[in-house]
């Protein structure tokens, strides 16, 4: 756990409009007490990654309804360890298939959060698993 | 609607009932919760009666069906005459593949189509820009030129059926395809009926697909309106959509008053552009969302009907009663449909299509129990049409005019919910309109805090949704999901350098100046567009010139 507050990036990579999830994720993070900057739509894989390094966050959360994640989201964890952001969890959300999941984790993707899952559940694994930076 | 004598005695027989027969049971058997809520927070009370609806008067506030004020039904004989349109949202990969859905659903009794774009569609990037990597062909079929659009619609007769497509910001460019097919099989415009979705509003404040920015978008509409009105006389120019917007998480309320915020924001910028209110009006068509809440849904379309009715006439001085009608296509909720026990999202479905044609829907799209896990399957699209087909053929809903009208619950929510939606728009007005109001942020961010209460009361146990807080099994992974072939996005970019080698570069290239040229002026872009259409300019290179002269759009909120 790190000694501070635990810093979210909440992102929406390629053209999904959909941000109702990203939204209501984001809010009860922040709830939970964590800082959370939320990229708004259309992001590339890089301009996520650029953003997780310029606000120096802990999480990347990726929120993606349009079927693209497994595009997507491989290329974001690429873009995080060029980098150097190895360490930053990274966790996605929303319409994704549960077979799809496996090639996501070998990809770099620590959880995968699908429609229906509690709030709690998403800021209890946060808590667990974030790394302290700098181990 | 009532004689006094009469409420007064049944206010004291009611008083009676509360403090003797309620108050005696409630000591043994206390009800369920404290307070009762519709999903969108409205109260509800034990029980309706005429005392709740006391102010109503039949011919000013409900009236016949098919005359003002359309509470009942805008045709005097609604279902009896000729059933909902039953269309399914539908389009995924290539053109030549979405061609074979929609042939299979037409065959399988449906009456109209409705195309589903991909996101690079609806953003305006052909299927090999940069923009589309991941996307193509995910989310609804890539349609990058008039080739494409030629495919989609091989051998279906476009004089015949109509056609309504889930398109925003480049929604010029994609009826522009759409003409130049039908011109193509020879059909006759003026007999084209279908819809363009043409929303752009409600793209900034809820789904998110806008391009340029408000006031060019705001163009782009009322050109269409201006073009349509000569040369499509049957065509739906817009589909003002609160479907999204309830998505996103608005409440009931809500959903009707930013969607009618948007209507009044669109009528005012074509009345602004020199178009008269009755050459227009009746053309203009809406969106709906069928959510769970029974009820309130019924009362909700009843109220939206009524409410447009009177800003027509009254805000407007509209004189054609078609301008009036409040004519619309609903969609069951996306939003309530779980990935857990998927089969049950059947019955939800059936729940809100029943809500929908209780309220009076001109068309219906029923959503496939397996869409909160991808794109629907065949065979969950057979089902939830056939769900149409059983409300329409054996349920006797459809036999009589609004079955629940009078009833005193339905009566007086659709009361309440006019109500609301009249104090959101006096709100919206006061902030300048709807355009100033999403510019500040104020509709986005009110359908965010409606959007997280909900799913805090989910989890606080407050709403319960089977399968999900409630009746938990544990389940397997689910099989048979459909799946988009990745090669379609690169088919899509080879089928694309083809083209634009066989095309006349030069004519492109001439007619993207002019487009260019037109767009910087006020005239009217439809023709340009139409003219660099034909020349199988694509999608991408008209909307890469219309971005050059507008700019683009970047949210804040």
């Amino acid at each position: 756990m790190p000694g501070r507050v635990i810093r979210v990036l909440i992102a929406k990579p390629g053209l999904d409009g959909h941000d109702r999830g990203a939204k209501v994720v984001s809010r009860a993070l922040r709830d939970a007490g964590m800082e959370v900057v939320y990229t708004g739509l259309r992001q590339t894989p890089a301009q996520i990654a650029e953003a997780a390094l310029e606000e120096d966050v802990d999480v990347v959360g990726l929120s993606l309804l349009s079927g693209a994640h497994g595009t997507l989201f491989p290329q974001v964890v690429t873009e995080l360890r060029d980098r150097g952001l190895q360490d930053v969890l990274v966790v996605g959300g929303g319409v994704i298939p549960e077979d799809d999941v496996p090639a996501l984790t070998v990809a770099g993707v620590h959880a995968v959060f699908g429609p229906g899952t509690p709030m709690s559940r998403i800021v209890e694994f946060i808590t667990a698993n974030v790394r302290a930076r700098g181990d | 609607m009532f004689e006094r004598r009469h409420l007064e005695q049944l206010g004291e027989a009611r008083k009676v009932w509360d403090e003797g027969q309620v108050a005696k049971t409630l000591s043994r058997f206390p009800e369920q919760r404290p307070e009762f809520k519709t999903v969108s927070g409205l109260g509800v009370d034990r029980l309706y009666t005429p005392l709740d609806i006391a102010g109503q008067d039949y011919l000013r506030d409900l009236g016949f069906p098919g005359e003002y004020p359309f509470t009942r039904g805008v045709q005097p004989t609604m279902y009896r005459g000729r059933h909902w349109t039953m269309r399914q949202y539908a389009g995924f990969g290539t053109s030549a593949e979405s061609n074979r859905r929609y042939k299979y659903l037409l065959e399988q009794g449906q009456t109209g189509l409705s195309v589903a774009f991909d996101l690079p569609t609806q953003i305006g990037y052909d299927s090999d820009s940069r923009m589309a990597r991941g996307e193509v062909g995910r989310v609804g079929v890539a349609i990058s030129s008039l080739e494409d659009m030629e495919t989609l619609f091989e051998g279906i007769p476009l004089q015949q059926v109509s056609t309504s497509m889930t398109i925003n910001a480049p929604a010029i460019v994609l009826l522009a395809m759409y003409v130049a097919v039908a011109e193509g099989q020879g059909a006759d415009l003026r007999k084209l009926a279908g819809t363009i979705q043409n929303d752009i509003l409600k793209e900034y404040a809820a789904r998110g697909t806008y391009i340029f920015p408000p006031k060019p978008s705001m163009r782009l509409v009322t050109d269409s309106f201006a073009w349509c009105a000569q040369r499509l006389p049957d065509w739906n120019t817009i589909s003002i959509s609160g479907y999204h917007i309830r998505e996103a998480g608005a409440t009931a309320v809500q959903e009707v008053a930013f969607t009618l915020a948007d209507a009044i924001a669109y009528v005012e910028a074509a009345i602004g552009a020199g178009l008269a209110v009755d050459d227009f009006g009746p053309r203009l068509s809406f969106f709906f969302n069928a959510h769970v809440d029974f009820c309130e849904e019924v009362a909700k379309f009843r109220a939206a009907r009524r409410l447009w009715a009177t800003i027509m006439r009254e805000r407007f001085a509209a004189k054609h009663p078609r301008s009036m009608m409040l004519r619309f296509h609903t969609q069951t909720a996306g939003s309530t449909l779980t990935a857990q026990q998927p089969d049950n999202n059947i019955v939800r479905v059936t729940l809100q299509a029943l809500a929908a044609v209780l309220g009076g829907t001109q068309s219906l799209h029923t959503n496939s129990r397996d869409e909160a896990l991808a794109l629907p399957s065949e065979e969950s699209v057979r089902i939830a049409l056939r769900t149409q087909q059983v409300i329409a053929l054996e349920s006797g809903v459809a036999d009589t005019i609004d079955p629940l009208g009078g009833a005193y619950f339905i009566e007086a929510l659709t009361d309440r919910i006019e109500a609301g939606a009249k104090g959101y728009i006096e709100a919206i007005d006061a902030m300048g309109g709807a355009v100033a109001a999403i510019e500040r942020g104020f509709i986005q961010r009110e359908i965010q805090d409606s959007a997280y209460r909900y799913q805090r009361d989910v989890e606080d146990g407050l709403r319960q949704v089977v399968g999900v807080n409630a009746y938990t099994v544990p389940e397997p992974a689910p099989k048979g999901l459909l799946r988009v072939d990745p090669a379609v996005e690169t088919d899509q970019g080879r089928r694309l350098e083809a083209l634009r080698r066989r095309r006349d570069g030069q004519a492109v290239a001439r007619a993207l100046a002019e487009l260019e040229d037109a767009a910087g002026t006020d005239q009217n872009l439809m023709p340009p567009v139409l003219a660099a259409v034909k020349t199988y300019a694509t999608l991408g290179e008209i909307c890469d010139v219309l971005r050059r002269v507008f700019g683009e759009y970047k949210a804040t909120v």
